[in-house]
């Protein structure tokens, strides 16, 4: 199951790396990441595998919370279907 | 992959646009509860709900987690109470409602809807009883919604059940006075009422309806106003074509969440209402779109033809989007839901007579509406019929649901609570309409031929 990883907030250094520790923690695999700076907000979007992942979905959106809260950034997890249901016909 | 843009439009949307799912409604027949003894009837409807809607809540937020789109309303919808309580001996139907209450907290949804009656035509004794008990029943309930559907356009208007209803109004509003006369805002009256409606007050589940049915409803007037933002100074063709646009976002990701929902409870996927459902949250109002179109506060001229393009807009883009579109399908406007409304009625531009010509062209009708305290319930049923006449002639679903504001007078507002918002009462005209409403009787049918 694919899900999409947003990362949004101030840039500071240890960002991917603090993310990427977090997924692998939960053996959640990294397909694909894209980053860059919008309106001085760094901004990551990740696609990535959860259905190796070793705890539920909404464990795996809590750790990704708190990784955030301890960056100072804003994380969120979801199901790669809905942006693909709004954005594509 | 997905590209960058699209992902950032829908979580800003989502985040900051107030994009939700408005309600996920597992529809539930309880025809087959109908029991002589009505003790053994309400325990086979409570019965019944919980096996039925056990696993609501927690899967729609399970949704709600793995899609991160919110779901802010669990609702059940049932077979009108009328019918299913016909078959029992009892007076006083307030039981089925008490029973109602119970099973929907035991599933831990926000409201349960279907104390209803159908009697465009006429009244059954059942019916009659039901519309009787409707104050008690909405006293003594927390989240039991009430409809009753007086009109349609094949059977015309039961003015005997208006005339009822508009008494029927008025002493829920003062059995539920501590509580700013709330009673009445899980009441609604309908003429074209629809079956599949997952909205309340008027949610019920009708007799053409399969055993159990998962309908949803969207919303995202906040969306639709922002995308108007880019358009400013564009002629009205660009503006229905991005509110197309933005509609058919909205009820795809309503659509998703239905099928989900339907597949994980294992219950069919009924219809996706496309509806426009505002908030009392800033960012979330009908009326700060109708003023994006360029109307200086909604309820001045051009109000109407704003909302009819806004309306139409929304459904042609809505329908492409899912499988199965139904429900009320339209925008709302319920007065004291919506923050551009309140502030244009507190303005004294939106009066009722504006939001009666407004229903002519939108889902539903008067809706959420406070009026002064000492409201005659002549003037009350006045109009209801009024609604009525409008939804029969022009073969559209038309509702009241108006909240006499007991010792409170035009200028005051209440304060309802949550979702249901601030309602600033509203004034009506004071000239009488006793005689009319007495009569009694039926506004016959309208032709379907001749129409001008």
């Amino acid at each position: 199951m694919k899900a999409i990883v947003t990362v949004i907030g101030h840039d500071r250094v240890g960002i991917i790396a603090a993310v990427c520790n977090t997924l692998a923690g939960l053996n959640v695999n990294v397909l694909d990441i894209s980053q860059t700076i919008m309106q001085g907000n760094f901004t990551m979007i990740m696609a990535v595998d959860i259905s190796e992942a070793s705890v539920n979905f909404s464990e795996i959106k809590s750790a990704l919370a708190k990784t955030g809260e301890e960056l100072g950034l804003s994380i969120l997890i979801q199901r790669e279907e809905i942006f693909e249901a709004m954005q594509k016909i | 992959m997905l590209n960058r843009k699209d992902i950032l439009s829908t979580i800003k949307m989502i985040e900051q646009q107030h994009l939700d799912i408005r309600t996920v409604t597992m529809g539930i027949s309880l025809l087959s509860c109908s029991d002589e003894n009505i003790s053994r009837a309400c325990e086979k409807i409570y019965e019944k709900i919980c096996r039925a809607a056990g696993n609501l809540v927690k899967t729609c937020e399970d949704i709600e987690t793995e899609f991160g789109i919110p779901i802010v309303n669990k609702r059940i919808s049932v077979t009108p109470i009328a019918l299913v309580a016909a078959a029992s001996e009892a007076e006083n139907y307030v039981p089925f409602a008490l029973a109602l209450d119970k099973a929907g907290k035991a599933c831990g949804v926000n409201f349960i809807g279907g104390y209803s009656a159908l009697v465009q035509k006429g009244m059954t004794l059942s019916d009659e009883k039901l519309i009787r008990s409707i104050p008690e029943a909405l006293t003594c309930t927390d989240i039991v919604c009430s409809s009753v559907n007086v009109g349609s356009t094949r059977a015309g208007i039961n003015m005997d059940a208006v005339a009822l209803l508009g008494q029927v109004i008025c002493d829920t509003a003062k059995k539920t006075a501590q509580k700013n006369s709330i009673g009445c805002a899980k009441l609604v009256v309908f003429c074209n009422a629809v079956e599949d409606n997952p909205f309340m007050a008027g949610a019920f589940h009708g007799t053409g309806e399969a055993e159990k049915i998962i309908n949803v409803g969207v919303s995202g007037p906040g969306v639709v106003y922002n995308s108007l933002q880019s358009c400013k100074g564009e002629r009205l063709e660009v503006v229905a074509e991005t509110i197309k646009k933005t509609a058919f976002r909205i009820t795809r990701a309503g659509q998703l969440v239905a099928s989900e929902a339907s597949k994980r409870l294992e219950v069919p996927f009924g219809i996706v209402d496309l509806s426009l459902a505002p908030t009392p949250a800033i960012g979330d109002s009908v009326a700060r779109i109708l003023e994006a179109m360029g109307l200086e506060t909604c309820g001045t001229h051009g109000t109407t033809a704003a909302l009819a393009l806004l309306n139409d807009a929304v459904k042609k883009g809505g329908v492409m989007a899912s499988s199965s579109v139904g429900g009320l399908s339209g925008a709302f406007i319920p007065v004291s839901e919506d923050e551009g409304m309140i502030a244009a009625a507190n303005k004294g531009t939106l009066c009722i007579d504006k939001l009666e010509a407004m229903t002519c062209v939108c889902s539903v009708g008067l809706d959420m509406i406070a009026v002064p305290g000492d409201t005659p319930p002549e003037t009350i049923s006045a109009i209801i019929a009024d609604e009525a006449a409008i939804g029969m002639v022009n073969s559209k679903t038309t509702a009241v649901r108006v909240i006499p504001a007991i010792g409170k007078n035009t200028g005051d507002s209440i304060e309802l609570g949550g979702l249901l918002g601030n309602a600033p009462v509203m004034p009506v005209h004071n000239e009488s309409s006793k005689e009319f409403i007495n009569r009694g009787g039926h506004i016959p049918a309208p032709l379907q031929s001749l129409k001008n």
